[in-house]
């Protein structure tokens, strides 16, 4: 376990030194800079901006000072385009909005999704399957985008007349992350999350209960509880737990479309408006902060792995 | 020029208004027209996108200075038409043919922790703003200000403290000009001109911005601000009018879109939003008193690249007048867009102080007319039918700009048979590319940053910053260069839009209207200020 752990760490950095460098260069080779600006300012103006950022030094000069100052003060620098903002300032504040509604929404998408993935392939190709699969299908062909404004639309609006106006939630905002500002985020998020661990719980369900140590456990008399809780379900979950750690990554960091739609003053909106404010630290710092995390998640996923499947060894 | 006193009936309405105030406060009465006011005073209405700083050295964002004005207080402030009225200065008095400028401090204003508001404050904030340690983007204000050695401190060649701008005493400011600027005194409406609080930046660095550590001196404090989702500002106890504040909170979210922004407006979560593209003359319909359009100081244009890397063809004044008579600006503004907006035939906007629309020979000829003369100069320049003209065009990426440049081209092929390929460009790449005179026709827009139509003209002088085309005649640089100084500038404007229409180095298309939606609840917003300078302290709500 402990040399797992110290050769995962040992694969980290160089990955995150590989990943912290190509983005630095990918970032410098797209055209113009966080202050190419309408009006062209002033060179004497400019000079001293660049002067500020450390932007006029050669570009190994401020790879080697960004690496140095995220290792020795955890520092990933001021941003560029919110100016009283450092980037620790903006992940501080983005980050646990995020982390707020992707953990919620992880909760719901893995209940639900469990629940009719394996609903569904007990009653294999009955009407509950069926109902089960053609939920899952419509919460996988609906992308958030499209999902966001048809709630907005049910709950906010109160089209359709279905709730008369008596459920009435804001149509975004995050307000300190009151449960009614959260609802709607999380099922956006959620939802195609959802109809995936779905699918791959009846799929891999499916495929245990026609096994032959199940057959085996039935033949012994087990009921059926018996036989799915005991026997069916932890080698079922294998394929959803390898799937799970990138997906709570997915939803921790949020999303762009949730964050844009509901103006939560999320982390996710950073991915996009980032590059395109060319705001250079504060797309190396979300960079940097979700290489880790799913170097991390990764990691954890494969203990789990072997805790829950002994002929995975961890060495 | 004597202290102007004009400002005394002001004051004493002030007092009046103060000493009323317990009063009207507790009848809920507003104390001017008599309407009954709402319990609840508190505005809340939509950003576009987040406040990148609320810095007022550093601010370079529009919306950014709407908040801006709310927590500080310049020298002097805007009324509903745009007029100076006194803020801080109670009265000012130009001399030395207007290069030297003094202004009278009130005595009451303070700091929202107490301390006066000194001229000392506003000393500090102007060299702040030229410093070069503080690299604000909005340093050339200063220079634009004609402020003495402000481009030297900007270049650090100077000590900031050697910037034109002196605390005689406590309340008297001095500031001394390189050059003679009668309207000198509107440029410090500017929320770069506003004091900033010496003491709590020296502590705090970076952060003093936050609304724990902020101290300021406008009408209202800053108590809460999340980035990109809200920020909170309640009334300021220590302001030395807050008597005559009506409301109480004003609340800004962060939307990105404008349906949804307008979603959220008919929930009734904003009182104030924009309106998305395209839907104004819907919404007018649907919410007659509460969809409202009005002039903005802003223009759109194309602009040729007339430098070396530019098309040859461009380089013939005929295919420019050609191209720029062929676009049928009524089209535009009533089919493509909708919500108002004036047809451009000079580059400043009729909507800008103390600017009368010089007539340009075709702005007052029919569509057909200048239909048939685009024909016959492009003819004349030799191209037709056998020799079609051919080049590029170039938007930033979005949906109405796209909208523009289908049917401006689509107007050219029709009328003149000319091919013009659509490009569009994300933001920065676009400006990089426009400003590296990397392009052949690209599109344009400036809103002015003070109600003058030299921030429009000063564009297309040889030397400017935004000058992308590189148009550049000795005869207009010389005509603004005089209009500076001049006392009569309006002659010089007149001129130098007449060589624009006569040598068409941009196609002005046309100029903006503001269109937003405001609850009817709502009253006192400055629709008249085509600056759109609005203050929170004007605003009320009256009872439902």
């Amino acid at each position: 376990m402990f040399s797992f752990i110290v050769r995962r760490v040992g694969y980290a950095i160089p990955t995150l030194l590989i990943l912290i460098i190509a983005s630095f260069l990918l970032m410098y080779a797209a055209p113009g800079g966080p202050f190419t600006t309408e009006r062209a300012l002033p060179p004497e103006v400019l000079k001293n901006i660049q002067a500020r950022y450390g932007l006029d030094d050669p570009l190994p000069v401020q790879i080697w000072n960004y690496i140095w100052n995220v290792v020795t003060n955890f520092d990933f620098g001021p941003s560029f385009k919110y100016r009283d903002k450092s980037v620790n300032d903006i992940i501080a504040q983005g980050f646990p909005v995020t982390l707020t509604y992707g953990f919620w929404s992880f909760v719901f998408a893995v209940i639900v999704g469990l629940s009719l993935g394996i609903v569904a392939a007990i009653r294999h190709n009955t009407a509950v399957d069926y109902t089960a699969v053609g939920i899952s299908i419509s919460a996988q062909v609906l992308p958030n985008f499209v999902m966001a404004p048809i709630l907005v639309l049910i709950f906010t609006l109160g089209l359709f007349r279905l709730t008369n106006g008596q459920y009435y939630l804001p149509g975004g905002g995050w307000n300190g992350g009151q449960i009614e500002y959260i609802i709607m985020p999380v099922i956006a998020l959620s939802t195609s999350y959802m109809a995936n661990i779905a699918r791959l719980a009846r799929s891999s369900m499916l495929e245990v209960l026609n096994s032959n140590f199940i057959r085996t456990a039935k033949a012994k008399g087990l009921s059926e509880r018996e036989v799915i809780f005991k026997h069916a379900l932890k080698p079922a979950l294998m394929p959803v737990i390898s799937y799970l750690g990138p997906a709570f990554v997915g939803m921790a960091t949020g999303s762009v479309v949730v964050d844009l739609y509901f103006s939560t003053g999320g982390m996710g909106q950073y991915f996009v408006n980032s590059a395109f404010n060319r705001d250079y630290s504060v797309m190396m710092g979300i960079t940097i902060l979700i290489g880790v995390l799913t170097i991390t998640f990764n990691a954890l996923v494969d203990i789990i792995y072997a805790w829950l499947d002994p002929r995975i060894r961890l060495s | 020029m004597k202290f102007t006193t004009m400002f005394k009936t002001a004051s004493a309405l002030a007092v009046v208004a103060a000493l009323t105030g317990g009063a009207y406060a507790d009848d809920h009465v507003h104390p001017e027209t008599g309407e009954k006011l709402a319990a609840d005073q508190t505005f809340t209405y939509r950003l576009l996108d987040g406040l990148p700083t609320l810095d007022p050295q550093l601010n370079e964002d529009v919306s950014g200075s709407d908040v801006i004005r709310d927590l500080f207080e310049g020298l002097l402030n805007q009324d509903a038409e745009g007029n100076l009225i006194p803020g801080v200065a109670e009265s000012w008095e130009a001399s030395e043919g207007n290069t030297v400028y003094t202004f009278k401090l009130r005595d009451n204003a303070k700091w929202s922790n107490g301390d006066p508001v000194t001229a000392g404050d506003f000393v500090y904030a102007w060299r702040r703003a030229a410093d070069p340690e503080t690299a604000s983007p909005y340093a050339w204000y200063m220079e634009l200000m004609s402020l003495e050695n402000g481009k030297e401190v900007i270049a650090g060649e100077k000590d900031p403290s050697e910037l034109g701008v002196e605390a005689v005493d406590d309340h008297t400011l001095r500031v001394k000009l390189t050059s003679a600027l009668p309207y000198f005194p509107s440029m410090v409406t500017h929320a770069t001109t506003f004091p900033t609080h010496q003491a709590t930046i020296e502590e705090h660095g970076d952060a003093w911005t936050r609304p724990e550590n902020m101290v300021s001196n406008g009408a209202y404090v800053l108590t809460e601000w999340v980035l990109n989702e809200r920020t909170t500002r309640e009334r300021n106890e220590m302001y030395w009018n807050n008597d005559a504040t009506i409301l109480d909170k004003v609340v800004t979210l962060v939307i990105n879109d404008d349906n949804v922004a307008l979603t959220r407006w008919r929930a009734g979560e904003l009182d104030k939003t924009e309106v998305p593209a395209g839907q104004y003359p819907a919404l007018k319909e649907e919410f007659p008193d509460q969809a409202h359009s009005f002039p903005r100081l802003c223009n759109y244009y194309y602009t040729f690249n007339l430098s070396d890397s530019g098309p040859e063809a461009f380089k013939d004044v005929r295919v420019r007048k050609a191209l720029s008579y062929a676009v049928d600006r009524k089209v535009i503004t009533d089919q493509v867009l909708q919500g108002g907006q004036f047809q451009a035939y000079t580059f400043t906007p009729a909507a800008t102080a103390g600017f009368e629309v010089p007539d340009v020979d075709f702005a007052g000829m029919t569509q057909a007319e200048r239909d048939e003369k685009a024909k016959e100069l492009l003819a004349e320049a030799g191209y037709g039918p056998d020799n079609p003209l051919e080049f590029d065009m170039l938007y930033n990426t979005s949906e109405g700009h796209k909208r523009i440049a289908v049917a401006i081209s689509q107007m050219w092929k029709q009328k003149l048979g000319v091919e013009a390929t659509l490009g569009n460009m994300e933001w920065k790449t676009f400006l990089e590319t426009r400003g590296n005179q990397d392009f052949e026709l690209a599109r344009g827009a400036w809103c002015g940053d003070y109600n003058e139509a030299s921030t429009f003209l000063d564009l297309l002088t040889t030397p400017s910053g935004y000058n992308d085309g590189k148009y550049s005649n000795e005869e207009v640089d010389q005509l603004m260069a005089d209009a500076k100084t001049a006392e009569n500038p309006q002659e010089n404007y007149t001129r130098v839009e007449q060589i624009l229409a006569e040598e068409m180095p941009v196609i002005p298309v046309y100029h903006y209207t503001g269109v937003m939606m405001l609850k009817d609840n709502v009253k006192g917003w400055p629709f008249e200020n085509v600056e759109q300078n609005w203050y929170s302290r004007d605003l009320y709500k009256v009872a439902e």
